[in-house]
């Protein structure tokens, strides 16, 4: 947990992200890079957004300076030795997390504080039934939207596959990786008490997903994941 | 990271809020055989300690009649993490205040040990001890402060570092 503002990155660093997204399409290669969760090469970034491979090279390289993609190399055929080509340059979203707010603000400070007495005075259930209200809360104002729209609204990055209803992201990553029993059940009733109210095409409270805490759960994504009640497991 | 030489050693122990027997723990008590099992599936698993006769550690008194001590052994850091917070027995852990109380100084402890080795848990108090009165080190880390079997502290991915510590 940042014990200062200055420990979470440079002064200068979130602004500087800001700033390389306000292109357009910079910011739309950033999406598709991040979106995929996994190594991106440049002809496939330039496929996405239908532009010349050098200009998404450009973009992209922006980006890896601004601290908001990596860089990595590997081969993508299977040869090897002299002769078996360059390795493929790759992108993928930075695990360095950019913030930025003006007054500065320290929330994330302060919630490292919270969780830790919540943690020692074992307030596991309040806090749980705290955000299971505010899930509610959140799931009754969604009225028009997808469940999908909603959790991507929160920040959760959704995406289907399996069968399943996975996050990529999870908004709490430093706060659950401190305090996982805590925070993760605080995530979990706040997923919980949104579907309770979420009206979706089968009714209010009746969405065919389930929420489950570490089940399925990939490497580097959020561990709740939405399982269909209809398959069984 | 796993080391060739040293396997990871963790303790946690728990007060529960009614006797084991009780309706209030039954929940509980019927997710040791399953969860246990999940223990021994998982990837860098080890050894768990079970009390003589049982397949879980509740037979076990040395800790007072309320207080159940979890010991085991797994490969690597990673192993026990990936185990213990991000399967299913995060959920259990999810409902923890339902059985045991909070606890007041250290509760959890983590060591390395020579391969081999198999711990007890008044070896393993010993430890938690340790960390209770010293703070993490070498001897007797957490999750949140950990340490290789050299002795040095490992650095923690932050949120200004993009490479992740192996």
């Amino acid at each position: 947990m940042p014990t200062t503002l200055g420990d979470v990155v440079s002064p200068d660093r979130p602004i500087d992200a800001i700033a390389a997204l306000q292109d357009p399409l910079r910011r739309q290669l950033y999406e598709f890079v991040a979106a995929q969760g996994r190594e991106v090469s440049r002809n496939e970034a330039a496929a996405s957004v239908r532009i010349q491979r050098t200009l998404a090279a450009f973009h992209l390289d922006k980006l890896v300076e601004a601290g908001l993609l990596e860089v990595s190399y590997r081969r993508l055929n299977d040869r090897e030795g002299p002769g078996a080509g360059r390795p493929a340059k790759l992108y993928r979203r930075a695990r360095a997390e950019h913030s930025f707010s003006l007054p500065p603000r320290s929330y994330a400070l302060a919630a490292g504080f919270l969780a830790e007495v919540v943690e020692r005075v074992g307030a596991d259930r309040p806090l749980q039934s705290t955000a299971r209200d505010a899930g509610r809360a959140i799931g009754r104002a969604a009225t028009g939207q997808s469940l999908t729209e909603v959790l991507r609204a929160q920040g959760y990055e959704p995406y289907e596959e399996g069968g399943q209803l996975r996050l990529r992201n999870c908004p709490f990553h430093q706060l659950a990786e401190r305090f996982p029993p805590l925070v993760c059940g605080m995530n979990l009733a706040l997923c919980q008490g949104l579907l309770e109210e979420f009206e979706g095409p089968e009714g209010r409270g009746a969405s065919a997903w389930a929420p489950e805490l570490g089940t399925e759960a990939r490497r580097g994504e959020c561990c709740v994941v939405f399982l269909s009640k209809n398959k069984k497991y | 990271m796993a080391d060739g030489r040293f396997h990871l050693a963790q303790l946690n122990i728990a007060r529960v809020v009614a006797p084991l027997d009780s309706p209030q723990l039954a929940d509980f008590v019927a997710l040791l055989d399953p969860i246990n099992a999940l223990a021994e599936k998982s990837p860098g698993f080890v050894w768990r300690y079970t009390s003589p006769g049982r397949n879980d550690a509740t037979g076990d008194r040395s800790l007072g009649d309320d207080q159940v001590p979890n010991l085991s052994v797994w490969e690597s850091l990673e192993s026990l993490r990936e185990f213990a917070y991000r399967s299913r027995h995060l959920d259990v852990m999810r409902r923890r205040r339902e059985w045991f109380r909070p606890h007041a100084g250290s509760y959890m402890v983590l060591w390395w040990i020579p391969i081999g080795h198999t711990p007890t848990v008044a070896e393993a108090m010993e430890r938690l001890a340790e960390l209770d009165q010293s703070g993490p080190g070498p001897r007797a880390f957490t999750f949140h402060r950990p340490f290789d079997p050299a002795g040095n502290p490992i650095e923690q991915r932050t949120a200004a570092s993009a490479q992740p510590s192996i």
